[in-house]
């Protein structure tokens, strides 16, 4: 089953170093295997969307690639190197969570952890690092509540400071956890815009965990679709089809395409995922 | 009003002298003002304000001891808080487990407590100052040791300030960043047990939230600055303290509850001032600017 992206690794393998690579990579929570024998090579400024239903192991994969979720067995590398507990050549995008009221922390004090969040001392940084701030803040629109605090920021506002967060030590790797979860479609389009954007500006891969890969499905490079114990690698055009996740669930599945959105219909019940994408559908077409 | 009543609250006869008498108490109470007040606003983003409660407890059983067993009474008061910070640091890394944790620590550090009281035969002032405070008289080695605590505790926050507000509001980001973020999390414990311990021996186990909590709340009700934000809660904690034992010197009564209630106070036209900014939408947005009026 393997035989397609095996051939698409290695095809990438020639360009250039990936960024993260991993090798027969197997991840198992006692006798539930989430993955199995798992090969993948992300390049630099490759958009990888990773889908599939709830509980197949998509947030168990970026917590592998930061090194707090050991592999059952196989290796993962980031950058060359096995991976340790986090990096700072990674940056990570968690899901919406609005930070708790009353948190002392303005909007460019989270971008600025960014920069030298890890730097002991005290929190006083030079006019160096504020300018990088200020430039960040600008880069995603985010000037005009740089001095408000964070915890009451709207969702759509609170992830473009993540994104500048995320960003401002030029990552090797952007790590996003369902980014868009909860906002509307249109901060969804401007929030996936802005990492493409970012991913283009400074070459970074991009690790896009989802549950609905329309509003990103214009940028992304390959999909990594996790299903039943099982998974494909590969375009979206070769992996959001009729018999490959008809295979992968193990039943019948229907991919429909219509109008640049893909709806996937008929996949088996207790998946949110395919509700959601299913809602899509029944919607009134405006 | 009953003017004896009065009297026996605010008293100011031979207040010079007096003033003289505790110079000692006013320099331990401003630096224990300066140590509450840099580690509030951390308590704060850490949710850690039940289990300051729970760490002065066992603090407390711990004083109590060394006061029957006729040992220092700070060390046996860091030995409890030190105990109590490390088992809720590690056992309690997720908020509802810590909470009962402590929940489960702090009547038994508080039973353990008085039963050492119980047996102990001294004098009895000994006794409720651990609990509620005293009108203290800070020798010269108390005050040495108050204030290398103090020292040790500022100093380790200034060194692990900024990855600590990192972890302290994001741990997901920190920890994916490669900060220390369970290291750093024991590393405050510590610290925080540390300032537990030196404050209660100024305002007694039972009101140590009014200078570890109260003043770092009522800070970040008017700002949001990450710089701010410390040095408002310093200066309301030196505030309560120094306040309450200047106040309390004339009537002979505990400090603790001058320095509860100046605290309490200031909360108070903290959330007032705060509220109403927030009801005029004064939150720093670049929109305020054209009206004159930016807030940080």
């Amino acid at each position: 089953m393997d035989d397609r992206h095996s051939r698409l690794d290695h095809r990438s393998t020639e360009v250039t170093d990936p960024v993260l690579s991993l090798r027969g990579a197997t991840l198992s929570f006692g006798d539930r295997r989430l993955w199995q024998n798992l090969n993948l090579d992300v390049q630099p400024g490759e958009f990888l969307a990773v889908l599939g239903p709830n509980g197949t192991g998509k947030t168990s994969l970026l917590k592998t690639i930061l090194g707090q979720q050991k592999l059952s067995s196989g290796t993962i590398k980031f950058l060359g190197e096995p991976v340790t507990h986090g990096s700072r050549r990674i940056g990570y995008i968690p899901q919406q969570k609005l930070l708790e009221q009353g948190t002392p922390l303005r909007a460019r004090d989270l971008v600025a952890f960014g920069v030298n969040g890890h730097r002991w001392g005290l929190p006083f940084n030079s006019r160096a690092v504020r300018r990088q701030v200020d430039g960040i803040l600008e880069s995603v629109g985010a000037s005009e509540y740089a001095n408000v605090p964070v915890a009451t920021l709207s969702g759509g506002e609170q992830q473009r400071v993540r994104v500048g967060q995320a960003i401002a030590g030029t990552p090797s790797l952007l790590l996003c956890d369902e980014p868009l979860i909860s906002l509307d479609l249109h901060h969804q389009r401007q929030v996936s815009e802005l990492i493409d954007a970012q991913r283009r500006a400074i070459n970074t891969a991009v690790i896009f965990v989802t549950h609905d890969v329309n509003p990103i499905l214009p940028m992304v490079d390959r999909v990594l679709y996790l299903a039943g114990g099982r998974f494909r690698v590969g375009t979206p055009d070769e992996v959001l089809r009729s018999e490959v996740l008809s295979y992968m669930y193990d039943t019948p599945v229907e991919v429909i395409r219509s109008r640049g959105r893909i709806v996937v219909l008929g996949a088996p019940e207790g998946y949110g995922v395919h509700d959601h994408l299913e809602h899509h559908v029944e919607a009134p077409t405006p | 009003m009953n003017t004896d009543l009065w009297h026996q609250i605010f008293g100011f006869d031979n207040y010079g002298e007096l003033l003289a008498l505790v110079k000692n108490s006013i320099i331990a109470g401003a630096l224990l003002g300066v140590v509450g007040g840099l580690i509030g606003p951390f308590v704060m983003t850490r949710d850690l304000a039940f289990g300051v409660h729970g760490i002065s407890e066992l603090s407390f059983a711990g004083a109590s001891a060394a006061l029957l067993f006729g040992v220092n009474v700070v060390a046996g008061s860091i030995a409890g808080s030190l105990l109590a910070a490390l088992i809720i640091g590690i056992l309690g890394a997720k908020a509802r487990e810590r909470n009962s944790i402590i929940a489960v620590l702090m009547p038994f550090g508080l039973g353990l407590g008085i039963l050492f009281l119980a047996l102990y035969r001294g004098r009895s002032a000994n006794k409720f100052g651990l609990l509620t405070g005293q009108i203290v008289s800070v020798d010269n080695p108390q005050l040495l040791m108050l204030v290398i605590i103090s020292a040790v505790v500022i100093a380790g926050l200034f060194v692990i300030w900024r990855p600590l507000s990192f972890a302290s509001v994001d741990a997901d980001v920190a920890r994916a960043r490669g900060l220390p973020v369970t290291a750093l999390s024991i590393a405050f414990m510590i610290l925080l047990g540390l300032a537990t311990a030196v404050s209660i021996q100024i305002v007694g186990a039972l009101l140590v939230l009014s200078l570890l909590v109260t003043p770092a709340a009522a800070a970040m009700r008017i700002t949001a600055s990450p710089v701010f934000t410390p040095l408002l809660s310093v200066a309301f904690a030196v505030t309560s303290v120094v306040g309450g034992i200047l106040l309390a010197l004339g009537g002979g009564l505990p400090i603790s509850p001058y320095v509860t209630t100046i605290s309490f106070l200031i909360y108070i036209v903290c959330r007032v001032v705060g509220g109403r900014r927030t009801r005029q939408g004064n939150n720093g947005r670049l929109v305020a600017v054209a009206a004159g009026r930016i807030s940080r």
